[in-house]
């Protein structure tokens, strides 16, 4: 055991870790952050996807003790005084969501990548996306939000 | 007596989901999110040979590691039955026992052998190392034709052979085709073309894993299933038959589930042993399934060959369609695989007119995992056959595919409720205008000049367009017809209406959605007929304690059967409001007028709002003589026909005809699923199934090698498409109520599925045509589009 303190959505969460606790799962399961889904065993689905010091990262191949010191942001932490962030609104009005399992980890690779390209063309925002899987929307409605956020 | 005013109509327009707040916010229940106090975690020891005889197991290192609490092999871990198959196709069908886990051997890699409990998840994984069991390899057979040889390994001793059975449609269908194709084919002036098409086995991939959460009161013998279900009403009953605990002390809970696409319409394995476990240990248990372990322990779809026949006139006019299926059904027969081939049975005709029709299958064992219900199930796969074989039958008769396609189509003038030449009946459509709609959308003789105009080029880059004009059977179904197929249960659904005493309405449907929407569309239908506010209906489902009867979500029968339930159930409610209200108003029923929530005694303005009558239903204090208090009703929906959507898709291509690869250059859809309650979620229902349509036809593909190993065995190695691999999609409609039911709705969940793939590879071959390729087998990847047509030029 290894004991860890990551600053998660803006707050200071101290826990005792395994060496080889995954990120995700320390959220999930000793922060009690299920937000974050998971929906792969190989780094392949996004649906982990949470920001690592403001950048997003794939949270079941970052080990806890790797965030030591670090912040994290999760699906949770992104409203601000209980409005929903802008690109949550957009996967609602739309309709960039059905299952929604996907959603959280699509929504923060969508907020990171608007932050690295504020004026994606189409193109660029399925490249950007490129690591989150989603089954059930074939993608045109989440560039169609992305978008919406990025023309807002 | 006040009048509460409502001004627009919610039915048929897109209202935004009330599913998503919770989804958007990291809020929601998904199974792996739930946990209860004292929970164990559960492991599956797995084979890891396709066909492997077990000599022995060897459980003492696993039950000595700490935080180990129980191990069990199929010996120890009791069941009243096995696993559930729902659907004997006929008497020849050959049903082995599916014990949960396996006693004798193993029959697909991935078998569950052995079972361990832990403290924690991670100690689980340990424990499974830990488990050491004796294994006698067997010769393995993962081909559906090898597996019928008579040298071929057999999957199931007891039956002396793979075959699990043939279904005939002259003989097992409870309606006559039309005529025998023999004839049509002895015709010496008929053309006739034979094409055999291999469809590729795969692996549904719904983003959530699945997973089971077992509660348990052990004093009261009570126990709470909660799992990652589109059928927790069936799974309940089937646990009952399976663990032998009554329904009335089971309760299944379908909470948030993170899509389905069939491979959660299952009775699995770890349903039973989880709940078998939470009953011996007296525990509650949890086990998560892992993506890579889900590739093998999951449903898989479609695998078949299929051999299709056409005969027509050679100015077009088909005559004749002749099928015959052999389809893998892995090494157990699951849920309703056995009828999988078959619910395209009246299908392969597609939407043409013919005089004579032939189809029959074959089920057989293999040793890989078991397949059932993947989107579309049966239809799909009717699809593709026939329109792929439209366009080879338009390349033979050197015809336009879509002249080809209008020649033959059924005329609007049919219907409604036309019998098809396969038997059944089809209750609307208009064939010509939805393909009309498709090719003006397209602007199809500009694509045609423009193709012409590269190819005399020579551009590189060979351009072709590709048309599935498709219909399906679906919103599953009339019981009469189940029940002369053999099927194990019925096909209503139910539904229940009831007001609260201050006006809100509280809708509970038999059917389980898992991301379709069904919670916003049912409250729009409630809220339009009773005439309430959208926002004060709450629609609940997934619980069998809250909702005791239904038959769930698959096969595009939420809104076909679920929501029609509920508007039948609205009827009963606004009859008897209309009895109450004549009574408060004292004048007769019949001088009633509802409209908008109100009952207006015509010629008047004196009403009373239906809001005001629940709450007096409820107070009771002043009812007509022998009147029950409450303002609610229940209906049991049995749907008279199945529902026949249809529609015309157009895929446009650019094909490098030196990497082979193909980059979907346009995605038409044109959809015909009658009167759509929300069009923004019928829109998001296409584009979903055309994803995984255009999936299915250019990356997916479940590969084993010889010896039965699953190769494409993780989400790196299985091509699940992301958002670059997918192109924008062009979707529009056209409307042909359903004369099946008032509100004139046909489902549509499965339609981009079924519609997309013969697009595509038509669209390839289209083309690759001018360099002599006429088929591409699916998946059409880049190396299988180069292999044909290195092939087709030398
Ligand atoms: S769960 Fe992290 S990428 Fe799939
Ligand atoms: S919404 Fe279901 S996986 Fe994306």
């Amino acid at each position: 055991m290894r004991s860890i303190a990551i600053t998660v959505n803006g707050v200071r969460r101290e826990l005792d870790v395994e060496p080889r606790q995954l990120l995700v799962y320390a959220l999930r399961e000793q922060l009690g952050l299920t937000g974050t889904n998971v929906g792969c065993d190989t780094t392949t689905c996004g649906a982990c996807t949470v920001h690592l010091d403001g950048e997003s990262v794939k949270s079941c191949t970052v080990l806890a003790v790797q965030a030591d010191g670090r912040e994290v942001t999760t699906i949770e932490g992104l409203q601000s005084n209980g409005d929903l962030h802008e690109m949550q609104r957009a996967f609602h009005e739309n309709h960039a969501l059905q299952c929604g399992y996907c959603t959280p980890g699509m929504i923060m690779a969508a907020t990171s990548l608007l932050k690295e390209h504020p004026d994606p063309s189409d193109e660029e925002i399925r490249y950007g996306l490129e690591g989150n899987l989603c089954r059930c929307t074939g993608y045109h409605n989440i560039v169609k939000a992305v978008q919406a956020v990025a023309g807002a | 007596m006040s009048v509460t005013e409502r001004t627009s109509k919610v039915i048929g327009t897109s209202q935004l989901r009330k599913e998503d707040a919770e989804l958007i916010t990291g809020r929601a229940r998904f199974v792996d999110n739930i946990t209860v106090p004292g929970m164990l975690w559960v492991g599956l020891v797995r084979s890891p040979f396709a066909h492997a005889r077990i000599n022995g197991i060897d459980v003492a290192k696993a039950r000595e590691l700490p935080g180990v609490v129980a191990v069990y092999t199929g010996d120890e871990l009791e069941f009243a039955a096995p696993l559930f198959m729902a659907w004997p196709i006929n008497d020849e069908v050959k049903n082995p026992p599916h014990h949960p886990l396996t006693k004798d051997k193993a029959r697909y890699a991935g078998d569950p052998v052995a079972v361990v409990v832990a403290e924690s998840r991670a100690l689980a994984k340990d424990a499974i190392e830990l488990v050491d069991v004796d294994w006698e390899q067997l010769p393995a057979v993962t081909d559906i034709r090898a597996a019928l040889e008579p040298d071929a390994p057999i999957v199931h001793e007891e039956f002396g052979t793979n075959n699990a059975g043939s279904w005939i449609l002259e003989r097992d269908s409870p309606v006559p085709r039309r005529g025998p194709t023999a004839p049509f084919f002895d015709d010496p002036q008929l053309v006739k073309i034979k094409q055999e098409y291999r469809l590729a086995r795969l692996i549904p991939n719904a983003i959530e894993p699945r997973g089971v959460v077992v509660d348990v009161n052990a004093p009261m013998g009570e126990y709470t299933v909660y799992s990652a279900t589109q059928i927790p009403h069936i799974l309940r009953t089937t646990l009952t038959i399976t663990c032998g605990i009554p329904e009335a002390k089971l309760r299944v809970v379908a909470p948030d589930v993170g899509g389905g696409f069939g491979s959660k319409l299952e009775i699995y394995p770890e349903d039973a042993i989880c709940l078998a476990l939470a009953r011996k240990l007296g525990r509650p248990v949890k086990w998560i399934e892992e993506r890579s372990e889900g590739y093998l322990a999951t449903l898989h779809g479609r695998e078949m060959i299929q051999e299709i026949e056409l005969a027509a006139t050679r100015d077009g006019v088909l005559k004749a369609v002749r099928v015959n299926l052999t389809a893998s059904m892995g090494a157990y027969l699951r849920l309703v695989a056995p009828g999988i081939p078959m619910l395209g049975a009246w299908l392969y005709h597609g939407c043409y007119e013919c005089d004579a029709y032939d189809f029959q299958y074959t089920n057989v064992f293999t040793n890989n995992t078991f397949t059932d219900a993947y989107r579309g199930a049966g239809r799909p796969e009717a699809t593709y056959a026939i329109e792929r074989s439209m366009d080879a039958l338009a390349r033979e008769l050197g015809m336009d595919p879509v002249e080809l396609r209008r020649k033959n189509f059924i005329a609007k003038d049919k219907f409604p409720n036309y019998t098809i030449a396969s038997g059944l009946t089809v209750d609307s459509a208009d064939y010509h205008g939805t393909l009309d709609k498709c090719l003006e959308v397209l602007d199809y003789d500009a694509l045609r000049a423009e193709q012409k105009a590269r190819r005399e080029r020579g551009d590189r880059k060979l351009l072709g367009v590709g048309f599935s004009t498709w219909n399906e059977m679906c919103g599953l179904a009339p019981t009469r017809v189940l029940a002369a197929l053999n099927y194990g249960a019925g096909g209503w659904d139910a539904a229940t209406i009831e007001f609260m005493p201050t006006g809100t309405v509280r809708v509970v449907t038999g059917v389980s959605p898992h991301g379709q929407g069904s919670v916003t569309v049912f409250a729009q239908v409630v809220a339009d007929q009773l005439g309430v506010d959208y926002d004060d209906v709450e629609v609940l489902h997934g619980d069998t304690q809250v909702s005791p009867l239904g038959m769930d979500t698959y096969g595009s029968r939420g809104v076909a059967v679920g929501s029609v339930a509920l508007h039948r159930a609205g009827e009963k409610i606004i009859a008897k409001a209309r009895t109450l209200a004549a009574h408060e108003l004292e004048c007769a029923e019949e001088d009633l007028e509802f409209e908008g929530g109100n009952f207006t005694v015509k010629g008047t303005d004196r009403s009373a709002n239906i809001k005001g009558l629940a709450f007096n239903s409820w107070t009771a204090h002043n009812l007509p003589d022998g009147m029950e208090p409450g303002l609610g009703a229940t209906e049991l929906y049995d749907p008279p026909n199945f529902s026949w959507p249809n529609g015309a898709h157009c895929c446009v291509v650019e094909v490098d005809p030196d990497t082979g690869s193909v980059d979907t250059v346009r995605y038409i859809a044109v959809d015909d699923c009658g009167v759509q309650l929300n069009p923004m979620l019928v829109e998001g229902q296409v584009h979903g199934g055309v994803a995984q349509g255009i999936a299915e036809a250019l990356f997916e593909e479940a590969r084993y090698d010889d010896e039965g190993n699953l190769v494409t065995g993780t989400m790196t190695t299985y091509l699940v498409p992301g958002p670059p691999e997918l192109p924008p999609f062009e979707v529009h409609d056209t409307v042909t109520p359903s004369p099946t039911n008032a509100m004139g709705v046909k489902g549509i969940g499965e339609a981009g599925t079924i519609a997309a793939p013969p697009a595509v590879i038509n669209a390839i071959v289209d083309a690759l045509s001018p360099l002599g390729v006429k088929n591409v087998e699916r998946p059409a990847t880049p190396e299988r589009v180069w292999r044909a047509i290195q092939e087709a030029r030398s």
